[in-house]
């Protein structure tokens, strides 16, 4: 108890001396006060009255998007506004409607601009239109007098060249909205556009730039007079993709309208020369802003134009995953290339009749001839003795169920089985027969576009772990022959002899006269590619269905037809460019798919070699000093 | 000695409730009043987005603080290691994962919400040092050893906090911290002895871990007029709005200076000078009595506190508090360097409402509990 009380006066002791302390500080600051506010308030008072430099920001200008051989993919345009400063004017009622006199205005516009009126602070300008032509710029100008608070204001939008045909690749950008804010005051300015998908939004830090400032003369109501110093914000960082804009455009136009996706890769450095997903829709609208009609029809079509079908679109490879089984069947060693099984048609399995596409049978199949003429019952035999946990693995290694980690947003996963996905996941064990589906790559299987021309490319690159990429990265390669850059990525570890079988198959698919796309290869030699096949049934053939006729295609409703896909690769002898081809509900993969597959790869080849031979490291360093600098390839 | 109801630390809720110290709570009411009718000003006469949000978080605030308050004393000392220990975590999870705002790590998202862990670790820090002290006799706190783990305690936090880079909070939180050790009864000779280490040891603080823009900050306030509209400007234009406001203020939403934009961050970091300029000497005056009342309230619950644990909690809590008010009025009158500090109660701002409103809780929960007896000293009770 003494012990304590001592403790307790030393503690009393130090506590009344911090008290103390704080005490003479908080007066002191209070002295502070009197002396700002009482002895020298004549004096601030009049600085405030004189208080007439006012910092605004600049917003800086947004670096563009070129294509791999500098083309402008996505550039920025001169933008006239006219824009109100609420607190210039008495009655902004007044200054809408003799604004609406000279210039037509929407009541969408009005109400919009209303909307903002209430968030804003009175001093900062709100848009009330953009994209006015000059008739209208001088109109305004000449009124002037009449149009209290309405200023015109030149800024910059965004506009893309190509429109609809490369949203896939770039995105758009789009006002700021609410949630978006990050206090960064860049975000409030008036006008400004941050990428809300696509390139655009994945590099939207450094497109953005730096914001510039400008020191304005104001008057005791924050009227500007005049600028007194100018401080230039950084622009944006131009950036360079490994899209081919004109390829990427030839592609957008062979899929048309249909809900449909191709993706084009170079099978050894793994750069996106096209990727495609349509419907599209124009960017340029987006920026502008939609009305509530044209966003309605976006998101009502069932052919979904705002999904990006190329790395957002999962589905079941079809017999495009025949050469997962064919390897993986031939790693563990169940087959070899000469084993073959005989095709009837169809298969007993349990109490189950698994068929052949092809009735009556293909007879006896090797496995190069079971995969140009895609015989399933081939398949359902070797995937049987490879089993799932085999498939799968193969499947992963070639690039299949992962993020491949493309520099776009909403890239999906699909899905890859296992015994032990599924059992954790779905609680059940996995039954015979989805191995079986396996084999001709329908049942639990998903894959993307993307994924596919990724397992395309490794299957032909000579076994290399190729990863997708869309920006080019300058520094490196620059101009620099094919040949001498070094293979950056690893061996997969899969037999060089296995692969070469898979390159004869595949070849003989649209070469030999029994191949699925035979029908539509490329005469021309040199050019000839190979490639695989894949319909995908969307719906069950029920027995009695089976039995009594299946329906053709055409006769189904656009839902319930199968998917035509297709994967290859070009040319055969030396394999350099990759595609995936998926056309939804179009059909067959020989049919529909194989047609525009080859002529991509045709339209590949033509263009020639798709290196950028014209961007040294001169033409770099002046491309970011100079932002508007000529950029042709 | 007489038996008091509160020698038991087995009240019931309601008594603990009917306990608390409820004129201390109504002076929190009022000063955070204050910042509401600031905040309603700085949003040009509109509760959105400021005033109401920073209502309903005081809402919050004020039940959380109520809920620290009526819980068993002994429950903050069992918890004392295991909190720090979990808001040491939170500041690593920065280092690693944290979101940039304005060029520093300090914020850890949570999806619906986000947090600050440097605010949270002051009230922990003050937890952990009442914790390891709250037995501890004179002739233990007189020796080194005794000594070394407190300021290991105080020194990695500050040093976590200093890399996000966060100077000022890193600079109170030592500083609070060693405002404990002296009220344990630490002898000055070690102060001393700190102050000469601290002074070595800021040579290669500031070659290495200063970024360009905190030694700017400190260069421009010793010489503002160097860069009038870097820094500087802010300083100078926070001065002009005060000191214009004279007496009696420019009234209510006619603070020019505020309103025309001058004034960078009227309702996080200048919020002082908006009410100086809007409501003058006055209006200064009564909020900084205000705020003098609470650091009574609070100097007055240490003091007739019984066990060391929860004086020493009174002790950091009031100070840390004084702290913050100290600085943030001192920065915007231009007495110290702007180190980006809300003022406490009145800044918008949600982290650093909860967690002072914590630490009143702690405050409370002390006086509630003013005669409790803990640890070896209470072998008697």
């Amino acid at each position: 108890m003494h012990r304590d009380a001592e403790r307790y006066k030393s503690f009393s002791r130090r506590a009344t001396l911090l008290f103390g302390g704080k005490l003479l500080l908080l007066s002191g600051l209070t002295g502070r006060m009197y002396q700002l506010q009482i002895l020298q308030g004549q004096k601030y008072k009049t600085l405030a009255d004189e208080n007439r430099i006012s910092l605004k920001l600049i917003a800086p200008k947004r670096g563009r998007i070129l294509d791999r051989f500098g083309r402008p993919m996505a550039i920025n345009r001169q933008n006239y506004r006219v824009m109100l400063v609420p607190e210039n004017t008495e009655d902004i009622e007044v200054s809408l409607l003799q604004l609406g006199k000279i210039i037509p205005i929407s009541a969408q516009d009005i109400v919009r601009a209303k909307r903002k009126l209430k968030r804003k602070r009175r001093f900062l300008p709100i848009m009330l239109r953009e994209n006015l032509n000059w008739d209208d710029v001088a109109k305004i100008e000449v009124n002037s007098s009449e149009l209290p608070g309405i200023e015109i204001d030149v800024g910059e939008s965004r506009f893309y060249p190509a429109g609809a045909e490369a949203v896939s690749v770039l995105g758009y950008v789009s006002g700021v909205s609410e949630k978006e804010l990050t206090g960064d005051p860049i975000l409030e300015l008036p006008g400004f556009r941050i990428g809300k998908a696509g390139i655009e939004k994945a590099f939207d830090l450094n497109l953005r730039g730096k914001s510039g400032t400008t020191q304005v003369e104001v008057n005791a109501f924050g009227r500007q007079i005049r600028e007194l110093e100018r401080r230039e914000g950084q622009p944006g960082a131009e950036t360079f993709l490994t899209i081919d804009m004109e390829l990427q455009k030839f592609v957008a136009k062979l899929l048309g309208n249909e809900a449909a996706s191709a993706v084009v890769m170079d099978v050894h450095t793994g750069e996106i020369l096209a990727l495609v997903s349509t419907p599209g829709f124009d960017p340029n609208s987006f920026n502008r802003g939609l009305s509530k009609a044209e966003w309605q029809a976006l998101v009502s079509n069932p052919r979904s134009p705002l999904n990006n079908k190329a790395i957002a679109g999962e589905y079941a490879p079809g017999s495009t995953f025949k050469m997962v089984v064919a390897l993986a069947a031939l790693e563990k060693g169940v087959v070899t290339p000469k084993t073959k099984y005989r095709c009837s048609g169809e298969l007993e399995l349990g109490k189950s009749i698994f068929h052949c596409w092809k009735k009556g049978g293909h007879g006896y199949m090797s496995m190069v001839n079971a995969i140009t003429q895609s015989c399933d019952i081939y398949f359902y035999e070797i995937a049987l003795r490879t089993g799932i946990d085999n498939i799968s693995a193969m499947a992963r290694r070639l690039g299949l169920g992962q993020i491949l980690d493309i520099e776009l947003s909403g890239e999906r996963k699909g899905l890859i089985p296992t015994r032990a996905w599924k059992k954790r996941v779905k609680r059940i064990s996995w039954q015979k027969g989805e191995t079986l589906l396996a084999g001709i790559g329908q049942g639990l299987i998903l894959t993307t576009p993307l994924q596919l021309v990724v397992m395309m490319s490794r299957l032909v690159n000579g076994g290399k772990a190729v990863l997708p990429n869309l920006t080019l990265d300058l520094l490196e390669n620059k101009g620099i022959p094919d040949s001498v850059i070094k293979p950056k990525f690893d061996r997969l570890g899969i037999d060089i002899p296995h692969l070469n079988l898979m390159k004869k198959a595949m070849g003989n698919v649209a070469n030999s006269p029994v191949g699925t796309a035979y029908k539509a290869r490329i005469r021309k030699p040199g050019l000839q590619y190979g490639g695989k096949t894949g319909t995908v049934q969307v719906r069950r053939i029920s027995r009695a269905e089976r039995e009594s006729g299946v329906k053709k295609n055409e006769d189904l409703e656009w839902s319930e037809r199968d998917h035509a896909l297709f994967v290859g690769y070009a040319p055969v002898q030396s394999p350099r460019y990759a595609v995936s081809v998926v056309v939804e509900h179009g059909g067959g993969g020989s049919t529909i798919a194989a047609p525009i597959a080859k002529n991509i790869l045709l339209e590949a080849q033509k263009r020639g070699w798709p290196r950028p031979k014209s961007l040294n490291r001169a033409d770099l360093s002046q491309s970011t000093s100079l932002p508007t600098a000529k950029m042709e390839g | 000695m007489a038996r008091s109801p509160f020698r038991q630390s087995n009240m019931s809720f309601g008594q603990r409730l009917w306990q608390v110290n409820w004129s201390f709570v109504l002076l929190i009411c009022a000063t955070a009043s204050v910042g509401f009718v600031m905040l309603y000003s700085a949003a040009n006469g509109s509760f959105d987005p400021w005033a109401s949000r920073q209502m309903m978080r005081f809402a919050v605030g004020i039940f959380l603080m109520l809920i620290v308050a009526v819980v068993d004393i002994h429950v903050w000392l069992r918890y004392a290691y295991l909190i720090y220990i979990l808001s040491l975590l939170l500041l690593l999870a920065v280092e690693f994962s944290g979101s940039v705002g304005m060029g520093a790590r300090r914020w850890i998202d949570f999806g619906m919400f986000t947090i600050q862990p440097s605010e949270i670790m002051k009230m922990s820090l003050i937890l952990i040092l009442a914790r390891y002290f709250y037995a501890s006799r004179l002739e233990d706190v007189g020796r080194v050893s005794h000594v070394l783990a407190p300021v290991i305690f105080i020194v990695l936090p500050a040093f976590l906090i200093v890399r996000q880079p966060d100077l000022g909070t890193a600079v109170l939180l030592v500083a609070s911290g060693i405002t404990i050790l002296f009220a344990v009864g630490v002898r000055i000779w070690m102060f001393v002895f700190g102050i000469v280490a601290s002074i070595v040891a800021i040579i290669p603080l500031w070659q290495f871990v200063l970024r360009d823009y905190q030694k700017a900050r400190l260069l421009t306030f010793l010489d503002p007029d160097k860069d009038p509209l870097g820094t500087g400007y802010h300083i100078l234009q926070s001065k002009i709005a005060l000191g214009s406001g004279g007496l009696f203020g420019k009234g209510f939403l006619a603070g020019s200076q505020s309103h025309l934009n001058f004034l960078p961050e009227k309702q996080t970091d200048f919020i002082f000078t908006m009410l100086a300029e809007e409501f003058g000497l006055v209006g200064g005056v009564a909020l900084i009595t205000l705020y003098t009342l609470l650091l009574i309230y609070a100097f007055v619950i240490s003091l007739r506190c019984r066990s060391q644990f929860g004086r020493l909690i009174g002790i950091g809590v009031s100070t840390s508090f004084f702290l913050n008010v100290f600085v943030n009025i001192a920065m915007v009158m231009g007495v110290v360097p702007v180190v980006g500090m809300p003022l406490p109660l009145v800044s918008y701002g949600g982290t650093a409402m909860l967690t002072l409103m914590f630490g009143f809780g702690l405050l409370l929960c002390v006086c509630t509990h003013r005669d409790v007896p803990i640890g070896p000293g209470a072998a008697d009770g």
